[in-house]
């Protein structure tokens, strides 16, 4: 039976790792390859990083650091940010990542996701949907979050947008919930909740994790195959194998190392 | 010793060489055909579906080589699927090393194809590739086709059903997860590839 994943999430603007609240006001933790190896001993299941500005400044990820990751990581890691091509992907993926994640290149483009998943298949196919409820109640896909001057709330309904990348082939779907993101009061479970129903490939939760029991809830509630924090694990709010340990005496399938 | 690593058109191959750096082999990244048949040991690596894959076998012509190799060849993820008869991704004719079809995992509610992320083994049979291995040890695996269980079958996992993770038949071997992304345990299956 397949474990539920943890995933610490590392937004990286030049070369460090920084976190911001709300995809705001961001601080520099720390270089890259010092932050994923800290969680690689630490059991994290996998990594994701996010070269949170390159949407936003029109560039995609800097492959140098991936090549960096890659030689010393030997746990799967994805890579997000601008990539808007075959080509790009393809250069991120030679450079060692296991899986690209996709957002705003695939909001202006969608057949890019159709492109991708058949270039490399869906494994390698993540598409990152940053989603928020608008003031008719309905979930709303947003763009560009990287950079808080340019974010776009899109008229597209985040249900709508889950179905149809699925159909082009993402291979799995990592739903940010902007307005638990950084808040640390737990997972948005009703939002994934109903995207979990229209789902059928793996599905991550982001934006909200606070404390242990927040991971355990998602699990649980929302059946999510993994969840995805970053605050929390920077800090050392959480600690990674006692979030593990937590989880299995709960009844959660998880990794112990 | 001399570790080739075959370029069967995978996107991932640097993440096996990086791997193989960190036990302190230099492989070969290679589709000559001499620098394999002399190899100490041959990997087929491979992300992306078995028509391709074979495909590309038969351009470089590959296919006969590789069926008349001696020294031990290790097929991971694709390349592992590749060394079974047939593939039900594409219909595609492999290279029919192990007698038995890689089927798609059948999607039904609560079972997520791909099978994405990390499951235990259940040894099947000891054997010098599992040296070190305990029962439930977890490994990485990304694929939507898995090989059935059989007489080849050294480990296996379990999603919707059971199916072959590591697998040995005469001198060919299989991982249909990474070993490479597997932290300590991906690490002891490459140790022990490279020390049978």
């Amino acid at each position: 039976m397949l474990s539920r994943r943890i995933i610490p999430c590392l937004d990286v603007r030049d070369g460090q790792v920084v976190k911001g609240v709300r995809f705001r006001d961001h601080v520099v933790m720390g270089p890259i390859v010092d932050l994923a190896l800290r969680y690689r001993d630490q059991g994290a299941d996998e990594l994701v990083f996010y070269d949170i500005t390159a949407s936003s400044e029109g560039r995609s990820v800097e492959v140098s650091w991936v090549e960096t990751v890659a030689r010393v990581m030997d746990i799967p890691f994805c890579v997000a940010g601008g990539i808007g091509s075959v080509d790009e992907a393809r250069s991120v993926l030679h450079a060692g990542a296991d899986k690209i994640s996709v957002n705003s290149p695939a909001l202006e483009r969608p057949a890019l996701i159709d492109e991708l998943a058949a270039a490399f298949g869906t494994q390698c196919v993540v598409v990152g949907v940053d989603s928020r409820r608008d003031s008719d109640g309905q979930w709303r896909v947003n763009q560009y979050t990287g950079d808080p001057l340019m974010t776009k709330v899109l008229p597209r309904c985040t249900l709508e947008w889950v179905r149809e990348v699925q159909q082009r082939g993402a291979g799995e779907i990592v739903l940010n919930c902007m307005a638990s993101d950084g808040v640390r009061r737990g997972y948005d479970l009703e939002q994934l909740q109903t995207v979990r129903a229209a789902c059928d490939v793996p599905l991550i939760a982001s934006g909200g994790a606070g404390a242990p029991w927040h991971f355990h809830q998602v699990f649980v509630s929302a059946d999510v195959d993994g969840a995805l924090a970053a605050s929390v694990f920077h800090s050392g709010a959480i600690n990674i194998p006692e979030l593990k340990r937590h989880l299995h005496d709960q009844g959660v399938l998880v990794r112990i190392c | 010793m001399q570790v080739v690593l075959m370029d069967a058109g995978g996107s991932n191959i640097g993440s096996l060489r990086y791997a193989l750096q960190r036990l302190d082999v230099e492989a070969i990244w290679t589709t000559d055909v001499e620098t394999i048949r002399s190899a100490d040991r041959v990997i087929l690596p491979g992300v992306g579906t078995a028509r391709c894959g074979m495909s590309r076998l038969h351009e470089l012509g590959l296919v006969e080589l590789l069926r008349s190799l001696r020294q031990p060849v290790l097929g991971i993820c694709l390349g592992m699927q590749l060394l079974f008869a047939h593939s039900e991704e594409d219909d595609t004719p492999c290279l029919g090393l192990i007698p038995a079809a890689v089927k798609r995992f059948t999607e039904r509610p609560g079972l997520r194809v791909p099978h994405m992320g990390w499951n235990r083994l259940q040894i099947q049979r000891r054997h010098p590739l599992l040296t070190g291995l305990n029962e439930g040890e977890q490994v990485y695996f990304v694929h939507s086709y898995a090989a059935p269980v059989g007489s080849w079958t050294l480990a296996s996992a379990f999603h919707g059903g059971p199916f072959s993770a590591v697998v040995a038949c005469g001198n060919f071997y299989g991982m249909q997860c990474h070993p490479e992304r597997s932290a300590s345990v991906g690490v002891k299956l490459l140790w022990n590839f490279l020390g049978l």
